[in-house]
């Protein structure tokens, strides 16, 4: 049999992410913990928006949904982390499926802004009932709460290889889904949805699924960050946080499960570079964006596959 | 038996009466060709018989069955399947790949795991075997129309719509192409809208003319050549 290629390249990068804990600073240490978690959040969203062809700008949503569904079962319920995590999960899921259920009545434009409405909608109503969720200024998790089977999350070292295991399943689930059946067909959507509904496929249930398990990725993206960094808030609902996903896969490579890693990291540090220069930070990751479309529209990874004959999933 | 019927359809583009077709029938097994100057309303008759298109009013029946609210999908399901007039492939994906996903399609409708070997026989009807791993994007244009035919094949359907196959290929595809059609008649009942009228002739047991988007006439290919009125509105007699 040959050997699998594309699989063997994503368990390499698993491996050397992992490795990363030996060779990096504390400080790259807790940058890459971070990046990883967000990099879960996009690989979601590229199954979404790269594979199914589908922009939304209401991601952010999803994200925090997973944020305050672990962080609001922990500081109401006294749930456990390890249960409060996947109540994160499957609300920003079920939200996901709901809103998805709605807004694939549209397509196209009408698609990211109906998705951008409700999460706008999401963000106020958080604010709204300040009282539970301290929207405005966000909350703490009790520090000695955020452990899971013995595991002090808030240490430095647990909390990176919770981040590279999130981030691993994520990753390789991700790979499964784009090459399975399934994936194909959402390829296929994406491509030429007349065709793929002429050929005896309903394009709606693999839309909705593409929605909700994109939700699922970033309500367990949401739920780790709550976890690992402890903090709960607002703003994770904010159209920043449905943009990003969005440009880390746009500049990782739309429709390769390794781009939104490679765009993570490249605009996590260009960001953190550019805050040192100018207060105006964000012009460079719009320079940034501008050179990649006029040079490199398929991204780092698009481009790179057009040279490997397409084997790169 | 008849395979398809349509009763009184009708089909409006704002204050345009694009289909208004009382009556039509499809006996299983036939080949049948629907020929009318461009703008008849061929393409939209054949988009409402397989779910493109919602019909404004009248009835669709396929097998016995209503099926005029049917989602196409589930038409296709059932065993009717559409060839674009208008190319509509997928470009970047390969030849095999267009084609494996109506197998695969098929194979889960069937409950079978034959979708590969349904994607590779559905390639070799059509010759385009040897280019299986090319992408479909950069073919010649006759190839991307031969690939639009395979992958209604790969559906193994009851009834194959096949609209404008021929357009754009050279004269020894054509002479394939006949060949190709009348082995997938053996089992399968096929609808075509051609304007080449050798390719009808050859073909064809019984013509439907449209003109003005209803049945101006209907009969053998004899028949038809006889028809003045057809002669009038079509062939510019
Ligand atoms: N989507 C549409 N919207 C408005 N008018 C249409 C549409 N599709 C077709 N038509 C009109 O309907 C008539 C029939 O078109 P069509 O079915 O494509 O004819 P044919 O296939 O016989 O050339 C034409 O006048 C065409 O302009
Ligand atoms: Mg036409």
């Amino acid at each position: 049999m040959k050997p699998d290629r594309a699989l063997l390249l994503h368990l390499a990068v698993i491996a050397a992410l992992f490795a990363m804990q030996y060779v990096l600073p504390a400080y790259h240490q807790g940058n890459l913990a971070r990046i990883l978690v967000l990099a879960t959040f996009a690989t979601g969203y590229n199954i979404l928006f790269g594979y199914t062809g589908l922009l939304s700008l209401g991601h952010a949503l999803f994200f925090a949904a997973g944020m305050y569904g672990a962080g609001m079962t922990m500081r109401f319920l006294d749930w456990p982390a390890l249960a409060a995590f996947p109540a994160g999960i499957v609300a920003a899921t079920l939200l996901a499926g709901m809103i998805g259920a709605l807004a694939l009545r549209t397509t196209g434009v009408a698609f990211m802004i109906v998705t951008l409405m409700f999460a706008q909608a999401g963000y106020l109503t958080i604010l709204y009932f300040n009282e539970f969720t301290r929207g405005d200024e966000g909350f703490v998790i009790v520090q000695a709460t955020r452990n899971i089977l013995g595991f002090d999350l808030s240490n430095d070292d647990v909390r990176f290889v919770a981040a590279w295991l999130i981030f691993s399943v994520g990753l390789l689930v991700a790979l499964a889904v784009v090459r399975s059946r399934m994936g194909r067909v959402l390829v296929a959507i994406r491509e030429n949805e007349e065709r793929t509904r002429m050929l005896g496929f309903d394009p709606f249930p693999y839309k909705l699924s593409a929605v909700a398990l994109s939700g699922a990725y970033a309500g367990a993206a949401g739920a780790a960050y709550a976890l690992l960094f402890g903090s709960v808030g607002a703003s994770f609902a904010s159209i920043q946080y449905s943009i990003e996903p969005l440009l880390f896969v746009l500049l990782g490579g739309t429709g390769v499960v390794l781009g939104p890693l490679v765009g993570a990291i490249v605009i996590f540090y260009l960001i953190e570079y550019a805050r040192e220069v100018t207060t105006a930070y964000l012009i460079v990751v719009g320079v940034a964006l501008v050179l990649l479309i006029l040079f490199a529209r398929k991204g780092v990874l698009g481009s790179l596959r057009r040279r490997t004959d397409g084997w790169l999933p | 038996m008849t395979l398809l019927s349509a009763r009184n359809l009708v089909k409006d583009f704002g204050g345009l009466r694009a289909v208004n077709v009382e009556a039509f029938d499809l006996p299983a097994g036939e080949i049948r060709a629907v020929i009318g100057p461009n703008g008849a309303g061929k393409t939209t008759f054949v988009s409402l018989l397989c779910g493109r298109l919602p019909p404004s009013s009248g009835t669709i029946r396929f097998e016995d069955t209503d099926i005029t609210r049917l989602p196409a999908h589930e038409r296709v399901a059932r065993g009717i399947a559409y060839t674009f007039q208008i190319t509509s492939i997928y470009p970047n994906l390969s030849l095999l790949d267009n084609v494996m996903l109506p197998a695969q399609r098929r194979a889960s409708l069937n409950g079978t795991a034959d979708a590969a070997a349904r994607a590779a026989e559905a390639l070799e009807r059509v010759g385009l075997t040897d280019r299986a791993q090319e992408m479909a994007g950069v073919q010649a244009y006759g190839h991307q129309r031969l690939l639009e035919v395979a992958m209604g094949l790969a559906l193994s359907p009851k009834l194959l719509i096949l609209d404008e196959p021929t357009q754009g290929l050279a004269e020894g595809e054509i002479e394939t192409f006949i060949a190709l059609i009348r082995d997938v008649a053996q089992d399968a009942t096929v609808l075509l809208i051609e304007h080449n009228m050798s390719v009808v002739m050859a073909l064809a047991e019984r013509i439907t003319v449209m003109n003005f988007g209803e049945v101006l006439a209907e009969g053998t290919p004899d028949e038809i050549r006889a028809n003045t009125d057809v002669q009038t509105a079509y062939l510019g007699g």
